[in-house]
C-alpha cells in the first residue's frame, strides 16, 4: 500500500486488521498441513483427530474475514489499491480456508491409514506437503510485502509439486500391481498425494492474487514466466 | 487511451488569473457524448478549467488564456480572441453548484434562452420548453404549474430546471460545476441519473468533490493537482488501476 497513511485512521486500522487476520489464518492453515502430515508418518491419530478439530478454528476465522471485507466494502467504497487490496483478501481467505478442509481431509485419510500396516515409508509426501506449506509462507509474505518476484516463485514452484504428485501415482502403481492387498492403501495414498498437489494449487492462487493486487492483472490462466 | 470521437480537445492550456498561474499546460480529450469527470482537491484548478470551456473568464479583466481548447467538428479554437464568447456559451451551456433559476416562471427559465435570441414564437417556444422540461426529467412534476415562480419548486427541482434551462438552445456540451453538492441524496440520484441519460445527446464535461459520484456517472475522469492534470484514463481504469501514485492516494483517501 501506498507509504502515506489514510487521513481516516479508523479506515486504516480496518484494512490493518484484514492484513493481520489473513496472517493469522494462513499460519494456522500451515500448522494443519504440518501435523496432518506428521499425524500420517508417525501413525499419530491422536495427532490427526487434533487437526480435525482444529479446523472449526480456521473455519470461524474464515467468516469473519469475510465479514470484515464485506462490511469494508459496504462501508468504505475503497478504490484503486484499496480495493484491490480488499478483493485479494477475500479471495485469499477462501483458499486458506479450502487448505484447511484439506489438511483435515488428510489427517482423516491418516487415521484410516493407521488401522493397517504401513506400506512403504514416506519419502515424496512429507516432502511435497512441506514444498506447499512453503508456497503458502511465501504467498503470504509476497502478500503483506508486495512482492510480485516472490510470487511468481511461488507461481513457479507449483510445477514441482504437480511432478512430485505424477512421480508418487506412478509409484503407488507399482504397489497397486505387485499385490492387490496393498491396492486399497496405494489408493488412499494416492489421494493424499492429491490433496496435496491442490494444496499447492491453492497456494500458487494465493501468489497470482497477490500479483493482481499489485498489478491489477489478472494472470491465474497465463503460465508463469520467470 | 481515448479511440472514441472528439468533442472537444484541451491542448497546452495555461490560464492566469493575473500573476497566479491556475492552469499549468493542461492538455486532454474530450470525447464526445460522454461523461468526463474533474477530481481533484480544492484549488487544484478543476473548476477554472471548466470555466475556460464557456469563457466565463472572460468577465473579468487581467485573466488571460494560453494554448487552445478545440471544438470539433469544425476544429476553432473557442478560447481565441476572434470567437465571441455569446456563440461559445450558445453551444456551451453550464450547470453550477447551486441552483441559481431566474426570478421568473418555470417557463420563463426555460425559454429564457431562445427569448435572447430572438425567438418568439408561442408555438416553438411552447414545444422547446417541454423538450428541455423532459429532457431534465422535470415534466411530470412541472407541467400543470408552469407558469408558477420557479422558487416554489424545491431545490432538486430547481437544479433540474437549470438543466432544462441549459438544455432549451440545445448546447453541444454542458458543464457541470458540482451540480448536487447542495441537494439530498436523493435529488441527487435523480440528477445523476439524468446526466447518464443525457449524454445520448450531449457532451457532458462535470466537476465534483464527490469521487463515488465521478465513479458513478463518468466514462472518463482527470485527476488534477495544483493546475496540472496528473493523470487522465477510463473512468474504471482510474478507480481500480490509477498509474500515477499522486492518483492512488487521492482516490484512497490518503490525502496531505
Amino acid at each position: 500500500m501506498p507509504e502515506k497513511r489514510h487521513t481516516s485512521t479508523q479506515y486504516e486500522r480496518e484494512l490493518q486488521e484484514i492484513k493481520e487476520s489473513i496472517i493469522y489464518i494462513g499460519a494456522l492453515v500451515e500448522q494443519a498441513i504440518q501435523k496432518s502430515v506428521k499425524a500420517l508418518v508417525n501413525r499419530d491419530s491422536e495427532l490427526a483427530r487434533q487437526v480435525i478439530l482444529d479446523d472449526d478454528r480456521i473455519d470461524n476465522l474464515d467468516v469473519e474475514i469475510e465479514n470484515k471485507c464485506i462490511r469494508l466494502l459496504a462501508l468504505r467504497q475503497p478504490a484503486a489499491i484499496d480495493l484491490r487490496f480488499i478483493a485479494t483478501a477475500i479471495k485469499i481467505n477462501a483458499h486458506l480456508e479450502r487448505i484447511g478442509d484439506m489438511a483435515a481431509n488428510i489427517a482423516e485419510k491418516a487415521i484410516i491409514l493407521n488401522q493397517e500396516p504401513p506400506l512403504k515409508p514416506y519419502v515424496d509426501l512429507p516432502r511435497m506437503a512441506e514444498i506447499s506449506r512453503q508456497m503458502i509462507k511465501e504467498s503470504l509474505d509476497a502478500f503483506v510485502n508486495e512482492d510480485i518476484e516472490l510470487a511468481n516463485k511461488v507461481r513457479l514452484d507449483d510445477e514441482i509439486v504437480d511432478n512430485l504428485n505424477d512421480q508418487t501415482f506412478r509409484e503407488l502403481l507399482t504397489f497397486m500391481m505387485e499385490d492387490h492387498r496393498n491396492i486399497h492403501r496405494a489408493m488412499i495414498l494416492s489421494q493424499i498425494s492429491k490433496t496435496i498437489e491442490r494444496i499447492s494449487d491453492h497456494a500458487k492462487g494465493t501468489a497470482d492474487m497477490v500479483v493482481f493486487m499489485v498489478t491489477g492483472k489478472i494472470v491465474r490462466h497465463e503460465s508463469v514466466t520467470p | 487511451m481515448v479511440t472514441s470521437h472528439l468533442k472537444a480537445e484541451v491542448k497546452s492550456l495555461n490560464f492566469y488569473y493575473g500573476d497566479y498561474q491556475a492552469l499549468k499546460g493542461v492538455t486532454m480529450p474530450i470525447a464526445d457524448k460522454e461523461v468526463t469527470a474533474l477530481i481533484g482537491p480544492s484549488g487544484c484548478g478543476k473548476t477554472t478549467l471548466l470555466r475556460c470551456f464557456n469563457r466565463m473568464h472572460d468577465l473579468y479583466p487581467h485573466n488571460r488564456y494560453q494554448g487552445e481548447i478545440v471544438l470539433y467538428p469544425e476544429g476553432r479554437n473557442i478560447i481565441s480572441h476572434e470567437v465571441d464568447p455569446i456563440e461559445v456559451r450558445l453551444r456551451i451551456s453550464m450547470v453550477f453548484q447551486k441552483p441559481n433559476p431566474f426570478p421568473k416562471s418555470i417557463y420563463e427559465n426555460v425559454a429564457y434562452g431562445l427569448r435572447v435570441r430572438g425567438v418568439d414564437k408561442k408555438s416553438f417556444l411552447a414545444e422547446r420548453v417541454e423538450k428541455s422540461l423532459r429532457g431534465a426529467a422535470l415534466w411530470d412534476e412541472a407541467k400543470d404549474r408552469l407558469h408558477k415562480p420557479a422558487f416554489d419548486l424545491s431545490g432538486g427541482q430547481q437544479q433540474r430546471l437549470c438543466i432544462a434551462r441549459a438544455l432549451a438552445t440545445e448546447p453541444e456540451i454542458i458543464l457541470f460545476d458540482e451540480p448536487t453538492s447542495a441537494l439530498d441524496p436523493i435529488a441527487t440520484a435523480k440528477i445523476e441519473e439524468l446526466i447518464v441519460e443525457l449524454k445520448k445527446e450531449v457532451t457532458i464535461l462535470i466537476v465534483t468533490h464527490n469521487m463515488q459520484q465521478a465513479a458513478r456517472i463518468s466514462d472518463r475522469t482527470g485527476f488534477m493537482m495544483l493546475g496540472e492534470l496528473i493523470e487522465f484514463d477510463q473512468t474504471a481504469k482510474m478507480f481500480t488501476t490509477p498509474t500515477i501514485k499522486l492518483t492512488e492516494e487521492y482516490i484512497t483517501g490518503r490525502f496531505g
